[in-house]
């Protein structure tokens, strides 16, 4: 079976100065990988380039073998911030995200959805009235409701703190569980990282390209302070650090 | 993604959500204008009748043929009102102004979502209309008289050119400032150029397009008085000149405070669906 998600050879300049070299990487069907690396190496921009927001300049990146060129439903991506709509509530705004063929059974998924990130009774409320945890919910739910081939996530917890992060991921653990969706996630959280993907890609200075990849072969859920996870921690931070 | 789809009836892990934390304004002591709310706003005209009172028919400091009083003028307006004359000129103006307003914003709200999407058609089009807009109202009247004669195009025109640039402005810089991260988010799934204007440009920008209509209906009465002083038999403004003419500043002034009036509602209105259009808004409603 072939790959969903190839990036081969793609490089990246932004005004003379190249962010991404040579970069390579595939994904298999209902992989979670995590892109770590330090600030400013480019694993924001690996992720616009795979949603389709900003040009490759070299090499190519092809979703079920069909090549990225301009944003589509295929990719879909869930930023930093939540970006929810303001002027629409929040079963609007997990709405806006369906795709063009869910039309009829609409209100069914979309229910289903708000269920599943634990916000059906927030159903009404307008962004504005959301704490960050539950905006970013409703972000994530938006996300899904697109049915994408591959979910990008770039720092997708990163302003929440600490104990809202960790339910979140346990949030994302559970919709693993129950749709198994492809996700590649940009974070700077070592632990993170290591509690949600199969594998880890750990990216190198400027300008980047796959320095290692760390497979963490633990079904999941997995325990936060296990041995194993424990010891991977600490070897990332020696190499990142 | 989403293989099949599972209704949902797994076990769901307790993921507890408080609605409870929503942001809101402080709680507040309500103050002495507090406590005056529901009449604050009408104290000052209160207090400047009071005022009127005493100078017109207390202290004259001013004749009559000046600063007529009080009770002058609110029988010279019981007398318009019942003879249905106050009533003639209220409608034809008000008549006058929603046309003009509708016209005017109308084009606005096309020509404004032209420019403020497509760069090329601001480069044509704005450095005109920002040349026309500092021609000051007045200076139109002569050429709509010479081009239009005196009867109601002219006046309409006018108004229509009043209303036309603070919604056309207003507009453009709505669109402009709509978050560029929520159009992204818009592109990510998908959205044709049609469907990015009117589920996320549009919406976002309709604070400063409803801000637009406001000033514009405002503009729009004063237009209509600009047309009605120069030329016509009819309308609010032609009460004005008419109680000039006649000596009778009892007559002007029932005009002024109609206009007042009348204004005033208009607005509320706009107002009124401002609120309602906007409940979503996240911004400082002042304290």
């Amino acid at each position: 079976m072939s790959s969903l998600l190839t990036i081969e050879g793609v490089s990246k300049s932004f005004s003379g100065s190249q962010i991404l070299r040579d970069f390579n990487l595939t994904v298999e069907p209902s992989e979670i990988i995590s892109l770590l690396g330090p600030s400013g190496c480019g694993k924001s921009t690996l992720l616009r380039l795979v949603a389709g927001l900003d040009p490759v300049h070299q090499g190519q990146i092809k979703v079920k073998d069909l090549p990225i060129t301009a944003p589509g439903r295929q990719v879909g991506l869930m930023f930093q911030e939540p970006r929810l709509f303001p002027w629409l509530n929040v079963r609007d705004n997990v709405a806006f995200g369906l795709a063009p063929s869910r039309k009829d059974t609409k209100d069914k998924f979309v229910a289903e959805l708000l269920a599943e990130v634990g916000l059906t009774e927030a159903a009404d409320l307008l962004p504005r009235q959301l704490s960050g945890g539950m905006a970013q919910r409703v972000a994530l739910a938006r996300a899904l409701a697109g049915e994408p081939e591959v979910l990008l996530l770039d720092e997708p917890f990163s302003a929440l703190d600490a104990f809202n992060r960790m339910r979140l991921q346990d949030l994302v653990l559970k919709i693993w569980q129950d749709y198994r969706p492809t996700m590649l996630m940009v974070t700077h959280d070592i632990e993170e990282a290591l509690y949600l993907s199969d594998r880890v890609v750990v990216l190198g200075e400027k300008p980047a390209g796959v320095r290692e990849i760390i497979e963490v072969k633990l079904p999941r859920p997995r325990n936060r302070s296990d041995a194993h996870l424990v010891k991977l921690r600490s070897q990332l931070l020696t190499e990142l650090v | 993604m989403l293989q099949n789809s599972p209704v949902l009836d797994k076990e769901l892990p307790p993921i507890t959500t408080s609605i409870t934390d929503t942001p809101g304004t402080p709680a507040k002591r309500p103050g002495f204008l507090g406590r005056l709310n529901p009449i604050a706003g009408l104290v000052l005209p209160g207090l400047l009748l009071v005022l009127w009172w005493y100078i017109a028919e207390v202290a004259h400091l001013l004749p009559v043929n000046q600063l007529p009083t009080p009770g002058r003028v609110w029988n010279t307006g019981l007398q318009l009102f019942n003879s249905g004359e106050l009533f003639r000129h209220l409608t034809t103006s008000l008549g006058r102004v929603l046309t003009g307003f509708v016209i005017g914003s109308a084009i606005a709200l096309v020509l404004g979502t032209l420019v403020g999407l497509l760069r090329p058609v601001e480069k044509f089009l704005d450095p005109f209309l920002q040349a026309l807009r500092n021609v000051p109202s007045l200076a139109w009247v002569p050429f709509l008289l010479l081009w239009m004669g005196i009867d109601e195009p002219p006046k309409i025109t006018l108004i229509a050119i009043g209303a036309f640039f603070p919604v056309y402005l207003n507009l453009v810089s709505g669109i402009r400032q709509t978050d560029r991260k929520l159009v992204e988010v818009g592109y990510i799934f998908g959205l044709k150029q049609f469907e990015l204007i009117y589920k996320i440009v549009l919406p976002a920008a309709l604070p400063y397009l409803l801000a637009g209509l406001r000033i514009g209906l405002g503009q729009s009465w004063l237009f209509l008085v600009a047309a009605e002083l120069i030329a016509s038999t009819r309308g609010l403004g032609f009460m004005l000149i008419d109680g000039e003419n006649s000596s009778r500043p009892d007559i002007m002034l029932v005009a002024i405070i109609t206009l007042a009036l009348v204004g005033k509602l208009c607005d509320w209105g706009l107002q009124l669906v401002e609120k309602r259009l906007l409940r979503w808004t996240d911004t400082f409603k002042g304290r």
